[in-house]
């Protein structure tokens, strides 16, 4: 990280960290959130802000592997760290097989709460390959749903978790 | 949502840490995990000048045991690092489960136990366990350090004794004790995600079934967590009955002073206080770890 000030004295910073793979050395001011820099300063709005209070998880991204609120996190606390947002999630233009179930299983419907949906249960899954249905509950128990689909939803993080089975 | 503007400074040790909140001065705050002070700020609640985040103090995230000291948890030291610890759950399994009765997932994976102690909420979870288990927390300032007992750290509703334009509170400590069982139970209005509406912490020492020495903490009926002390005088010396555990339950009613709110009237909080305490105690006594 490296401070610098502009010519009316307002303080900047460089940071670098890893967004899906791809390293980025942004400019930011203090008080830019995580979700700000990844929506507005590189463009990624698969993240969505929904209460922007830590309840809803619409924001989630995985940071160094572990899911966060990306509205409760400073960008500056980001710098030196992998981020993954629902952009890096499938690989090579194919769908994860977490994105495949979801659609397979019907688990979308607005789409909003989605993104933050499967990065929970990516990260599940890479910690705990065969979740039980109430393993699978806990860790999207941040993520709230107002379409209320998370019958589909669990079954669908149940069936992706099959497939490796 | 928009966070206020701050200076940030992220120093790489304690003592700089320290010295550079002596130099900013008394709006100046510590940044933890963020998940109280960035909502408060969002609020517009609070508007520090500037934020001092520890996140390089790297020693503080340290969770270790030491027959001697008993376990010592860096006060940066996560609610899923707490949750998750091998050695937390050896040694302290009731702390682990109370950590995992947090918030949801993702605030787990950034919360620390720092901030929710130095938070100081009367709702907060970890506190009435820590009590229960008798801990205590070191407080570290630009040239000494001082010990504090849980139980007398908080003073206030979001007040405690850690100084913040001076002292960071670097380690929470549960020193090596004869205590044969305990837990903490928490009534939210939904499983996860929710703040406690009551939490009642239990630690037990049984001497077959004898209740040798009780401990028990309510949390979120009172202005800061507190010990239910008459309640535990009910049971030291007695052989358990259920009979007992519901009178120790009425008599840790008289022992708060919850408000009513949103989440409960306080007539309902001192229903919950009797029934809490009561399946605290027996699962602090059945269950048969600490
Ligand atoms: C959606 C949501 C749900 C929540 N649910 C719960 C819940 O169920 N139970 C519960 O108990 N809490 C809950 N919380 C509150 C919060 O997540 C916890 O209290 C958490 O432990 C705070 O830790 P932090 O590291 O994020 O603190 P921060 O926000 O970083 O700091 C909080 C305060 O403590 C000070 N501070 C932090 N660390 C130190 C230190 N080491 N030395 C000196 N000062 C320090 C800061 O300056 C600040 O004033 C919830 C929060 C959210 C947003
Ligand atoms: S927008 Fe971040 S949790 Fe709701
Ligand atoms: S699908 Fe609409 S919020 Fe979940």
């Amino acid at each position: 990280m490296q401070a610098i000030a502009d010519k009316q004295g307002v303080k900047r910073y460089i940071i670098s960290l890893t967004v899906n793979g791809d390293e980025y050395s942004p400019v930011i001011k203090g008080n830019t959130l995580l979700v700000n820099l990844l929506r507005d300063g590189l463009d990624l709005t698969g993240t969505k802000k929904g209460c922007e209070l830590g309840d809803c998880g619409s924001c989630t991204v995985l940071m160094d592997g572990k899911p966060v609120d990306a509205c409760l996190v400073l960008a500056l606390e980001a710098d030196g760290c992998e981020i993954i947002t629902i952009e890096g999630v499938a690989q090579h233009g194919e769908l994860d097989r977490l994105q495949r179930s979801f659609i397979d299983n019907a688990a979308i419907q607005c789409g909003y709460c989605t993104p933050g949906m499967i990065l929970s249960a990516k990260a599940l899954l890479a910690r705990n390959p065969h979740p039980t249905e109430p393993e699978v509950r806990a860790a999207i128990a941040g993520n709230l749903c107002r379409c209320t689909g998370y019958v589909n939803i669990v079954k669908a993080v149940l069936d992706a978790a099959e497939v490796t089975a | 949502m928009y966070l206020p503007d701050f200076d940030y400074y992220a120093p790489e040790s304690l003592t700089e840490a320290t010295g550079l909140l002596m130099q900013l001065g008394t709006s100046a705050r510590v940044l933890a995990g963020g998940t109280d002070i960035l909502v408060k700020m969002k609020s517009g609640l609070l508007a520090p000048s500037a934020l001092v985040s520890l996140k390089n103090l790297h020693e503080l995230r340290r969770i270790r045991w030491d027959a001697d000291r008993g376990l010592a948890i860096g006060a940066l030291a996560t609610h899923n690092e707490i949750c998750n610890s091998a050695v937390v759950q050896e040694h302290f399994l009731s702390l682990s489960e109370a950590a995992h009765k947090l918030a949801n997932n993702q605030i787990r994976n950034r919360g620390t136990i720092g901030g929710n102690l130095v938070n100081a909420i009367p709702s907060a979870d970890l506190p009435p366990i820590l009590i229960a288990l008798g801990a205590y927390v070191t407080l570290a300032g630009p040239n000494s350090s001082r010990t504090v007992p849980v139980e007398s750290f908080f003073t206030g509703v979001s007040r405690c004794a850690l100084e913040p334009e001076r002292e960071i509170l670097t380690e929470v400590v549960i020193p090596p004790q004869k205590t044969t069982g305990s837990t903490y139970i928490k009534f939210g209005l939904r499983r996860s995600g929710a703040l406690a509406v009551v939490g009642v912490a239990a630690a037990v020492t049984m001497d077959g079934n004898v209740v040798r020495d009780a401990r028990i903490c309510l949390g979120a009926v009172y202005k800061v967590p507190t010990r239910a002390i008459q309640a535990e005088q009910v049971l030291i010396g007695k052989t358990w009955t259920n009979d007992l555990l519901e009178q120790a339950g009425r008599t840790a009613v008289g022992c708060c002073l919850p408000i009513s709110d949103i989440r409960g009237s306080a007539e309902y909080r001192r229903d919950l206080v009797r029934i809490f305490t009561r399946r605290a105690l027996k699962r602090a006594i059945t269950q048969g770890h600490v």
